[in-house]
């Protein structure tokens, strides 16, 4: 599904985001990219959204190289990928409401769908008494959970979540992971970058392991070796 | 689907206008300085074209006859006059209709007009009031009446007491200076204070986008088009528009009517307050035409620079 070939993004001569990445990501899969600060993880995402060139090499999503694509193609092809940041990242003068069906309305879907389908997430991230308030009225977890439901409310066929727990507490990180982990039980292949340590070691899945750009380990049922 | 997208792109920029409150207040408080400078200069250059016009109108010559003069040898001068190709018109005031003009502009004045019952005889003159097609042509015309010019000669002599013109040149003359240093002036300040308005509103406008900067970006990345983040930044910037725009037609009223009480009595020629009242739609299509153009244009070139990616 997912084919990076060769990849290498150089910010300067001195500063390299990623010296060389070949990795491929299956459809269904749950794959877990670890690393220090700088080894490359958010760079790595950065292509696959074509929010950033690569210096040499390609991506592939579906056999399409994501770089080659126009303008337009692109917005097109980020309706099919969800995306959760570390630091939420919504729309500050919308609604948590707002927020999800605004990832619905780009998607051109009709006002009926809209009004079906968002109640019902705000229900799967047990927000619907929270639906009209604006995020700085809300948590750091209901934040998150809000962005988790923007990200997969147009059923995407991948979900990234860029260091999704890095500002939460144990117990907010324990239910995000358990939502990403449903999500990917129910068909969506899941990217997840971290540094948490048991946040890896309970999921037993694959994890990539980065370091300086490169991929160093890739474990089909790792755990966090660093 | 263009509709749908229509639909939401207003209800977004409505809805954005509303929830900024301090952001589009400001904007809209700038605008509206803006606006106030571009309808001032077109209330200022009317006014001042009007008062031009009508100084200019008042210019004439006088020419007055000899207490004794004969009334053939007068309205045959003026048929003469009106055959010149540079006369617009010539009027013939005689001596009765000079004293009813006389009595009637100081008939608040009984002491004069006591002198005047006193006097067995109209003391005043039978006059020729000379109007030119253009102001330059006054000097020719005046020439004729200079001593030993052909005309003259065919009269007696002191046939023509008095000829009324180099006084009202010299005042004229220098009201004519003045209206159009003032306008020549004026166009250079208001243009640049028009200039210096529009730059700050688009530096407002440019500002409160500026804070939405990372929105645009996360709107990006969610799989938004371009026109859709870009519409309802547009259409906020119309409404700004709009409402400086009504707001500025309602300050002009107080306005008007101020500048009229103030100016009504120095020049006879124009009254602001009515010009505005009868020329308000065109006007306020002018005003709103230029807010909605500059707060459109403003957002649209604010976005772009952070949409380019």
């Amino acid at each position: 599904m997912i084919f990076f070939d060769k990849v290498i993004k150089k910010y300067t001569d001195r500063s390299v985001g990623l010296n060389g990445v070949t990795l491929s990501i299956e459809p269904n899969e749950f794959v877990s990219i670890v690393g220090h600060s700088g080894a490359g993880k958010t760079t790595l995402l950065k292509m696959l959204l074509a929010e950033d060139n690569p210096t040499s090499g390609k991506v592939f999503f579906e056999s399409v190289d994501i770089h080659a694509l126009k303008s337009k193609d692109i917005t097109k092809l980020r309706r099919r990928i969800g995306i959760v940041f570390q630091d939420f990242r919504l729309l500050p003068d919308k609604t948590a409401y707002e927020n999800i069906a605004f990832a619905m309305e780009v998607a051109g879907r009709p006002d009926t769908e809209i009004a079906a389908d968002v109640p019902h997430i705000l229900d799967l991230v047990d927000l619907n008494k929270k639906a009209w308030n604006f995020p700085h009225e809300l948590s750091g977890g209901e934040r998150q959970r809000v962005a988790i439901a923007r990200a997969i409310i147009n059923q995407p066929d991948l979900l990234m979540a860029d260091e999704p727990t890095g500002n939460l507490d144990p117990s907010n990180t324990y239910e995000i992971v358990q939502i990403l982990k449903r999500i990917n039980d129910l068909g969506t292949t899941v990217i997840l970058t971290t540094h948490n340590k048991g946040v890896i070691d309970s999921l037993g899945k694959r994890v990539v392991t980065m370091e300086k750009g490169k991929i160093i380990r890739d474990d089909s049922r790792g755990k966090y070796v660093l | 689907m263009i509709f749908q997208n229509i639909r939401r792109i207003l209800r977004w920029g409505a809805i954005g206008f509303m929830r900024n409150g301090t952001v589009s207040f400001s904007s809209v408080l700038v605008m509206t300085i803006a606006l106030l400078m571009i309808g001032s200069t077109m209330l200022m250059s009317t006014f001042l074209h009007a008062t031009l016009d009508s100084v200019e109108d008042k210019i004439d010559i006088n020419v007055y006859f000899s207490v004794d003069a004969v009334e053939e040898d007068m309205t045959e001068l003026q048929r003469n006059l009106e055959y010149l190709a540079t006369v617009e018109s010539v009027t013939y005031v005689s001596k009765e209709e000079a004293l009813v003009e006389f009595k009637a502009r100081h008939e608040n004045d009984e002491l004069t007009i006591q002198a005047l019952k006193e006097l067995d005889e109209n003391p005043l003159r039978a006059r020729l009031n000379i109007k030119a097609f253009s102001p330059e042509q006054y000097d020719s015309i005046a020439a004729i009446f200079n001593e030993g010019s052909a005309t003259l000669q065919e009269y007696d002599t002191g046939f023509i007491d008095k000829v009324n013109y180099r006084d009202n040149r010299l005042v004229i003359d220098r009201m004519t200076n003045i209206i159009d240093g003032v306008e020549k002036g004026g166009v250079v300040i208001t243009f640049a204070l028009i200039l210096i308005s529009v730059l700050i509103t688009f530096n407002t406008i440019r500002l409160a986008i500026y804070i939405s900067k990372e929105e645009i970006g996360v709107m990006r990345l969610v799989g938004a088009g371009k026109h859709y983040i870009r519409g309802p930044f547009i259409i906020e910037g119309v409404i700004y528009g709009v409402v400086s725009a009504i707001i500025t037609v309602v300050l002009f009223y107080p306005i008007t009517l101020t500048i009229k009480k103030h100016t009504e009595e120095l020049f006879g020629g124009i009254d602001l307050f009515k010009y505005y009242v009868s020329n308000f739609m065109e006007i306020f299509l002018i005003i709103l035409v230029s807010g909605i153009a500059l707060g459109a244009v403003s957002s649209f070139l604010a976005v772009r620079k952070y949409l380019k990616k």
